[in-house]
């Protein structure tokens, strides 16, 4: 699995910022179908953090259909999310869209400031149509971006 | 539990079996020397004190002012030490040493009872300084046992060695197995209760110097009732004259009781009273024979209270029972007090 | 599911100062469970009371259903590691191993010997000349492989450098996962425990101020700010923990178990650490049940 990291300071609990991170990976071809993730004992012994939250996450991962435990074996990926590799198109708009904003003047900063309130904004937009009550944090949200050098995790 | 008590007073182990080797080795030299002075001086083969006080005279002073006589003394030094050493160095540090360095909260969170620690502990360190102790003890005797023996062959009262009395008598028989004990578990207790290491051990070298100073003073003596005995005053044993301040005389016999235990010796008016005085006329002019004479015409007598040399061996049981009782109880108030009482 | 420790109305008063009052807490099993509070709160005296190294001045407690310390059975069961993690700095690390292995039953010497290879600590090596954080891995070793069913730590890594504390937690979680242990571990920082618990409990001026799991903590408590209001007027079932008002402003730490509908109230969970310290500087101290463990968070 890629890096083993939490990020402490972003306010979002260990245990999505590990659901997202497999499901990330998923997205972007680095597990595919069958492999195994990594044992709760591993991931705790890198991590320090208790080994509930990384069964917690494993379960969730379990009912979206993601993975699947073998029990006295370990916990594997039943199916990819669809992977990214298989959005060439939208990659290449995106390529487009980034050449325009460059020679529009745009330097990386601004660029990713722009592409972040046009996300959040449409994000909320859809949100507010799907009519959800006010204060719930929803389980399967991405962890928000956070300040101008968050990166959104791109290994 | 076994192997971490040895484990833990490996050192100690280590020091004393390289003194007792040293001292072993010191003790035969020398020890086997005087072995053959003895045989070499007839006492031996002699019969009857006519015979063998001149023999034993002549063997004792060649011994005495020689390195012999210092290895006589410096022996019996070292067993009364070896008490006091065991419980300042064994006794006081085992468990004040666990407290002052928090140790305690990991030996006792693993899956051996408070009990059976303390217990262990007290039993193998304690044996272990019995033992120590009554080696010492038997070495040096061993040593001495020539010079005990022409003093017993002599039977005189100038060359008497008291066995029985102070201070011989501790450092001898069994007595030793006793203080060591004592000395011991007085120790742990004052570690125990004072929590600090040297202030344990300064209080518990304190209450042990109780034994070879006072304990034979005000106990000993009454544990068996001393024998009394009353003979007329003899000018022929005058051992003393003492003229002091405040117009008194005081006037002293020898005991005459080869190897006893002499508790009180007095010369007393035919009243009963004892004789303090006045000084007769012919005792301050110094003319012994007439001073003498003088003191013959008071018809004093002389009265003694004593323990006899054959009673060594009922004092020895007697010694060694009270001190092993006295340490039991210490023994069992520090086992109690730890299973009871807060220590954090 | 069973508690690994459960105190009733528990206090231990030394002289006229009173280390611990009227705790009542019922600790489940199968969690790493944060005793947090200001130092001289009375943690080390509840924890030392769990261990048997204490006896209460009334109440009582029971530690995986037995009295603590009462048998070398029960001894067996619970590993402890002291505060300043002691060891013997005469003996080597193979010394403290030895130790273990003749003085308990349950002992796993392939563990041990395993953990002191990946620690990297050297077998000869005298307790007395290694680092605090080696000293404390080597206490650590020592209580895990006598394979206890609970662990308790009391303040383990508060004299610790960073890189010693996370190796630490490291090999805490990784040994509780492996495992399966419970642990009860004591600090005065909250930032400390709240990577490992899911159990928490705050404890200040010898009263238990709050007790629960952390993830129900954390979805029962909000952060509410609105209009100036008054305090009587606000519903019953929120349980105000603190309160500040400006003129037009009030802000408040509520706990309660539904959600927030009213729209006059801007809504926001806090943290844990921001959680804990709110309860700390309570002044007056109040009687926290111990929270009952919410099925749901246990799909």
């Amino acid at each position: 699995m890629s890096c083993a990291c939490l990020d402490t300071r972003s306010g979002v609990s260990p245990y999505l910022q590990l659901i997202h991170q497999v499901r990330q990976a998923l997205r972007l071809g680095l597990l595919s179908e069958g492999d195994q993730l990594p044992t709760v004992k591993d991931v705790v012994a890198r991590l320090a953090i208790n080994p509930n939250t990384v069964l917690k996450a494993y379960r969730e991962l379990e009912y979206e259909g993601l993975a699947a435990a073998k029990a006295g074996v370990g916990t594997f990926v039943t199916r990819t999310d669809g992977s990214l590799a298989a959005h060439g198109p939208l990659r290449e708009d995106l390529t487009h869209w980034l050449a325009k904003a460059r020679t529009s003047g745009l330097d990386d900063e601004s660029i990713e400031a722009l592409f972040v309130t046009t996300f959040r904004n449409s994000t909320s937009s859809a949100r507010n149509q799907a009519g959800n009550g006010a204060a719930h944090a929803p389980a399967d949200s991405t962890p928000q971006v956070t300040g101008p050098t968050g990166h959104v995790r791109s290994e | 539990m076994i192997w971490l008590t040895w484990r833990q007073f490996r050192a100690q182990t280590i020091v004393t079996a390289a003194f007792l080797a040293a001292l072993a080795v010191t003790l035969l030299v020398t020890g086997l020397s005087l072995a053959h002075l003895y045989d070499s001086s007839g006492l031996a083969t002699c019969h009857g004190p006519g015979s063998c006080g001149p023999l034993a005279s002549s063997f004792i002073n060649q011994v005495k002012g020689g390195l012999s006589e210092k290895v006589f003394y410096a022996g019996i030094y070292i067993v009364y030490a070896a008490p006091a050493i065991i419980g300042m160095f064994w006794g006081a540090p085992l468990i004040a040493r666990e407290i002052e360095a928090g140790t305690f909260r990991l030996a006792w969170n693993q899956s051996v009872s408070r009990s059976r620690w303390v217990a262990v502990k007290l039993g193998l360190i304690g044996l272990a300084a019995m033992v120590t102790a009554e080696l010492l003890a038997l070495m040096t005797s061993w040593w001495a046992s020539p010079v005990y023996q022409a003093a017993a062959a002599a039977r005189s009262d100038s060359l008497s060695i008291a066995r029985i009395a102070p201070p011989l008598f501790g450092a001898q028989g069994i007595a030793p197995i006793g203080y060591a004990a004592f000395a011991f578990t007085l120790g742990v207790t004052a570690g125990l209760l004072i929590r600090r290491t040297i202030p344990a051990m300064a209080v518990t070298l304190a209450g042990f110097a109780l034994v070879p100073f006072a304990w034979p003073s005000w106990v000993r003596p009454h544990l068996i009732s001393p024998l009394r005995e009353s003979m007329p005053f003899s000018t022929a044993r005058l051992d003393e004259v003492m003229i002091g301040a405040g117009n008194q005389m005081i006037v002293g016999d020898t005991a005459s009781k080869p190897g006893a235990w002499i508790l009180t010796n007095q010369a007393v008016k035919p009243d009963g009273q004892p004789f303090t005085g006045p000084p007769t006329q012919a005792c301050l002019d110094r003319g012994v024979q007439a001073c003498n004479a003088a003191i013959g015409r008071l018809h004093l007598r002389q009265v003694i209270t004593y323990q006899p040399a054959s009673r060594f061996w009922a004092f020895q049981w007697y010694e060694t029972a009270i001190f092993l009782v006295l340490a039991v109880a210490l023994a069992a108030f520090c086992a109690w007090w730890i299973r009871r009482r807060r220590l954090t | 599911m069973t508690a690994v420790l459960e105190s009733t109305g528990l206090s231990k008063r030394y002289g006229r100062r009173q280390a611990l009052t009227d705790c009542t807490l019922s600790i489940p099993s199968g969690h790493v469970t944060g005793l947090v509070g200001p130092n001289g709160a009375g943690k080390t005296t509840l924890l030392n009371l769990a261990v048997g190294l204490l006896q209460p001045t009334s109440g009582k407690i029971e530690v995986l259903g037995g009295h603590p310390a009462s048998t070398s059975e029960q001894l067996a069961r619970v590993g402890f590691v002291a505060q300043d993690t002691p060891t013997y700095a005469g003996l080597s690390v193979a010394d403290h191993l030895k130790l273990g292995a003749h003085m308990n039953p349950g002992w796993d010497t392939e563990l041990a010997e395993r953990r002191i290879t990946q620690l990297g600590l050297d077998p000869s090596q005298k307790a007395g000349k290694m680092s605090g954080g080696q000293r404390a891995q080597l206490a650590l070793t020592l209580a895990i492989a006598k394979r206890p069913e609970l662990l308790i730590l009391d303040e383990p890594i508060a004299s610790l450098d960073p890189l010693a504390r996370r190796e630490f937690l490291q090999v805490l979680m990784e040994a509780t996962a492996e495992q399966e242990l419970s642990v009860v571990m004591s600090s005065h920082l909250v930032s400390d425990l709240e990577r490992a618990c899911d159990y928490l409990i705050v404890l200040v001026a010898s009263r238990v101020r709050l007790a629960g799991e952390v993830d129900e903590l954390l979805a029962s408590h909000w952060q509410l700010t609105g209009p100036r209001c008054d305090p009587a007027a606000l519903p019953g079932d929120w349980q105000v923990i603190s309160a500040s008002h400006t003129d037009r402003q009030s802000t408040l730490l509520v706990r309660t178990s539904s959600p927030v509908a009213d729209p006059t109230w801007a809504a926001d969970h806090i943290g844990l650490e921001d959680l804990v310290l709110a309860y700390m500087s309570q002044s007056a101290p109040q009687r926290a049940e111990a929270a009952k463990p919410s099925m749901e968070a246990r799909q």
